[in-house]
C-alpha cells in the first residue's frame, strides 16, 4: 500500500470540483427508486449520506441510518458494467443504394472521458475481467473507447449485505490496485492513496494532509470488520472439475424446479457478458442499424441453433450459467467469472443462492452462519 | 489472418449455382480491391454473410483459399436470412464479416492419411477440405471419403463423388439407411464403413462434421481403430452471432466455438458432446 493522505469529510467537493476541471464527467452513487445507482454527479450532497442498504436473499431495502457517511452500504443492483458495456449498443449503420449497392459505417461514439466515485472491490474485480473479454486480443469498439477514459476512484467497503462473500473469492472488501485512487471512508472524512499518475495528478490538486497512525489503524479495522461480517462463501476458488463432474447432479432438477429463468443475475452480474444482435431498420428499407442488446443465457434464443433449442428447460440454463461461470471461466480467463458482489443472490426474486448451489453441487453444504473467511480452493 | 470485430463490408455476388431445390452456392467478391488482396482464409473457416434489416448468418467458405478469384458460400434455404440470401442474384450486395474460427488443420495433415466422415445434406465445411486435398494430392497421403445419408435421394454432387473416387489412392464410399433400388453402395450407417477402409491409425488424420450424433458415432469407431483422440477434427455449430468470442451464444465448456472452433480435435470436445444442453 502506498502513503496515505487524509482528506476532511468537508472538503470532499474539491473532488468533484477537480474531476470536473480536469474534463471528466462524473458518475457516482445515487439514491433513486429505492436503489443505489450510478448516475452523473457533480455535488457531493447528493451522495447517498446516512443511506444504509439491507439485502438478503430476494430483498434490497434501503435505510436511514442518521449518520454522515456516503459510503456505508453495499452495492445496489448496477455495477461497473453498464458504463462500459453498454445494455444497448449500435455497432454499425448499412446503408443500400438504388442500385443495390450497399455501405456500411461504423457507429462507433467516441466517449468523453468519464470519472466513476465510489467504485467497490468486487466491480474492480468485475472489470479486469470484462477487460479480459471485450477489450484483449479482439476488442470491441465502444468498450475499448470508454474503457480508455476510464478514471476509478475506489472505496473500502466497510458495510457489507448479508449477501457479500467477497472475501471468499479474494476480491475485496478492500480497494486492491485496480483504482487510480483508493478511497477508505472515516467518520470524518476519508483515507486518499493514489493508485496511478492521473490519480496523483488529481490528488496533487485535493486539500489533503498527512493520515494520522490513528486513522490508518481505524481504516484497516474496520476494514477486518468488514471481512469478518461476511457469513457466505464459496466452496472453494476453483470448482472447474467438480461442476463438470457433476453435470447430472439431482441439485440441478432441484433449483430448475425454483430458478423462474427471469435473467434478473444475469443483467445483475458484473460478469456476465452475452449478448444479442437485432436490426432496426428504416421503413423505406433504405437504412438499417444492427444495434447489440445485453442477453441472457435462461432465454430460450440464447441457444437456439437450426429451429431447435440446445437448452430447452431451465434445468440445463441453470447448468449452463453456473458451469460456465464457476468453471468455465478458469478455461477462458484464467479464474472464476464470479467476484463475491452477491447481486445475483439479492436480486433473484425467488432468493437463490450462488453460494449454496455451488456447495450442494459440488459436494460441500455451507449453512448461512456457519463458516466465514478466505479458504484457498480445490 | 486474425478476424476483426467490427463493421460488415460489401460483397458482390458475381454468379450463383443451384445444386438442389433449396440449395445454392454464392461466388462472392469483396467489392474493396484491398480487403480482397488481405483476406486469407483456411478450409473450415467461415463467414458471416448479413443482409440489412434482414439479419446476418454463419456460413463456411467452400472455394480454394489459393483461387482468389471468388468465395463461395453454399447454403441452404431453411431460415429468415438464408431464404433471403436465396433470392440473391448475380450483381446483388450483401455484407460480409469474417474469416472467423479455426479451420481443418490442413498444414498439419500434409503427408498423412485423411479419412473424412460426413453425415448428412452438404457439409459444406468438410467438402471445403476435401476440395484443399483434391487440388493438392500429392501432399497428401491415402484419402478415404466416407459420406453419409439418410434416404439415397439426399445424396447431392454424385458427380463430385465420381470424380473423387477415380484419383490415385483415393477410396469413396457412400451409406445410405434407407435406400431406393438404384442405390449401390452400402445400406445402413457412414460409420460402419470405417471398418472397411484400411486405416493406418498411427498416420491417419480424420476429418468428421455432420450431425452430432453422427460424430459421437463416427469417434467413437475410429477411436476403437485406434485413431488417437487427438488425430480426429470436428467441425461443430452453435448460434455464432458476433464471430468472434464476445457474444457468448457459442459458449461450450471452455471454449466459445466461433474463436476457438468451430475446428476441434476430438480430444479437446468429445468429453462434452452428447451430454444435452452443451
Amino acid at each position: 500500500m502506498t502513503s496515505a493522505s487524509f482528506l476532511p469529510r468537508d472538503r470532499l467537493q474539491a473532488l468533484f470540483d477537480r474531476l470536473r476541471e480536469q474534463g471528466y464527467r462524473c458518475v457516482g452513487p445515487r439514491v433513486r427508486d429505492g436503489t443505489v445507482i450510478y448516475d452523473d454527479l457533480t455535488d457531493a450532497a447528493n451522495l447517498p449520506v446516512g443511506i444504509g442498504a439491507r439485502q438478503a436473499p430476494g430483498s434490497y431495502r434501503l435505510t436511514h441510518e442518521g449518520h454522515s457517511r456516503c459510503f456505508a452500504w453495499a452495492n445496489g443492483p448496477q455495477a461497473l458494467k453498464p458504463l462500459l458495456f453498454a445494455p444497448r449498443e449500435s455497432l454499425w449503420r448499412a446503408v443500400r443504394h438504388d442500385d443495390g449497392r450497399m455501405r456500411f459505417e461504423p457507429t462507433a461514439q467516441q466517449s468523453r472521458q468519464l470519472a466513476v466515485v465510489g467504485v467497490r472491490a468486487c466491480d474492480l474485480a468485475a472489470l479486469t475481467l470484462q477487460d479480459a473479454h471485450f477489450a484483449a486480443d479482439i476488442a470491441d469498439a465502444g468498450y475499448a473507447s470508454r474503457r480508455g477514459g476510464l478514471l476509478l476512484i475506489g472505496v473500502d467497503c466497510t458495510h457489507p449485505a448479508d449477501t457479500c462473500f467477497c472475501a471468499s473469492t479474494g476480491d475485496g472488501p478492500g480497494i486492491g490496485s485496480g483504482a487510480d485512487i483508493a478511497l477508505s471512508e472515516l467518520e470524518s472524512g476519508f483515507l486518499v492513496r493514489p493508485n496511478s499518475a492521473a490519480g496523483a495528478l488529481l490528488c496533487d490538486a485535493l486539500p489533503l494532509r498527512d493520515a494520522s497512525d490513528d486513522e490508518l489503524y481505524t481504516a484497516a479495522a474496520e476494514l477486518e470488520s468488514a471481512r469478518s461480517k461476511q457469513h457466505r462463501r464459496l466452496p472453494g476458488r476453483n470448482l472447474r472439475d467438480a461442476l463438470f463432474a457433476n453435470l447430472d447432479h439431482p441439485r440441478w432438477n432441484d433449483v430448475a424446479g425454483r430458478c423462474l429463468s427471469c435473467g434478473n443475475c444475469v443483467a445483475v452480474c458484473p460478469t456476465c457478458f452475452c449478448s444479442t444482435e437485432r436490426e432496426e431498420a428504416a421503413f423505406d428499407g433504405s437504412e438499417s442499424t444492427r444495434v447489440r442488446l445485453w442477453d441472457s443465457c435462461f432465454s430460450a434464443e440464447h441457444s437456439y441453433l437450426h429451429g431447435r433449442l440446445l437448452r430447452p428447460d431451465t434445468r440445463t440454463r441453470y447448468r449452463q450459467w453456473l458451469t460456465h461461470k464457476l468453471g468455465g471461466w478458469h478455461d477462458q480467463y484464467g479464474r472464476s467469472g464470479c467476484v463475491g458482489c452477491g447481486r445475483c443472490i439479492t436480486w433473484c426474486p425467488v432468493g437463490i443462492d450462488i453460494s449454496a448451489e455451488a456447495a450442494a453441487i459440488c459436494g460441500e453444504t455451507v449453512e448461512p452462519g456457519e463458516a466465514r473467511g478466505t479458504r484457498e480452493g480445490s | 489472418m486474425k478476424a476483426a470485430a467490427g463493421a460488415p463490408r460489401e460483397a458482390q455476388v458475381l454468379s450463383r449455382t443451384d445444386e438442389t431445390a433449396d440449395m445454392f452456392t454464392l461466388h462472392l467478391r469483396l467489392t474493396d480491391a484491398r480487403a480482397r488482396a488481405a483476406y486469407r482464409f483456411t478450409p473450415g473457416q467461415f463467414n458471416m454473410l448479413y443482409l440489412p434489416g434482414i439479419g446476418g448468418v454463419p456460413i463456411s467458405i467452400a472455394s480454394d483459399p489459393d483461387r482468389r478469384e471468388t468465395l463461395d458460400h453454399t447454403i441452404r434455404a431453411v431460415g429468415r436470412v438464408t431464404r433471403v440470401l436465396a433470392q440473391l442474384r448475380a450483381g446483388d450486395s450483401v455484407g460480409l464479416r469474417g474469416p472467423y474460427g479455426r479451420g481443418w488443420p490442413m498444414h498439419d495433415a500434409e503427408g498423412q492419411d485423411l479419412v473424412v466422415v460426413t453425415g448428412g445434406l452438404g457439409c459444406a465445411p468438410v467438402v471445403a477440405a476435401i476440395g484443399y486435398v483434391v487440388a493438392r494430392r500429392e501432399r497428401f497421403g491415402r484419402l478415404a471419403i466416407l459420406q453419409g445419408v439418410k434416404h439415397s435421394a439426399d445424396l447431392i454432387w454424385r458427380e463430385r463423388y465420381d470424380a473423387w473416387a477415380r484419383l490415385p489412392d483415393t477410396r469413396v464410399r457412400l451409406a445410405a439407411d434407407k435406400p431406393d433400388h438404384h442405390w449401390g453402395d452400402h445400406i445402413g450407417l457412414v460409420t460402419d464403413l470405417l471398418d472397411e477402409v484400411q486405416l493406418r491409425p498411427d498416420r491417419t488424420v480424420a476429418l468428421v462434421c455432420g450431425p452430432e450424433p453422427m460424430m459421437l458415432a463416427a469417434a467413437g469407431r475410429l477411436a476403437r481403430l485406434n485413431v488417437p483422440e487427438t488425430r480426429i477434427w470436428v467441425s461443430l455449430e452453435r448460434g455464432f452471432q458476433c464471430g468472434v468470442g464476445h457474444c457468448g451464444h457459442c459458449q461450450l465448456g471452455p471454449y466459445f466455438v466461433c474463436r476457438d472452433g468451430p475446428v476441434f480435435r476430438w480430444a479437446d470436445v468429445g468429453w462434452l458432446l452428447g451430454t444435452r444442453g452443451f
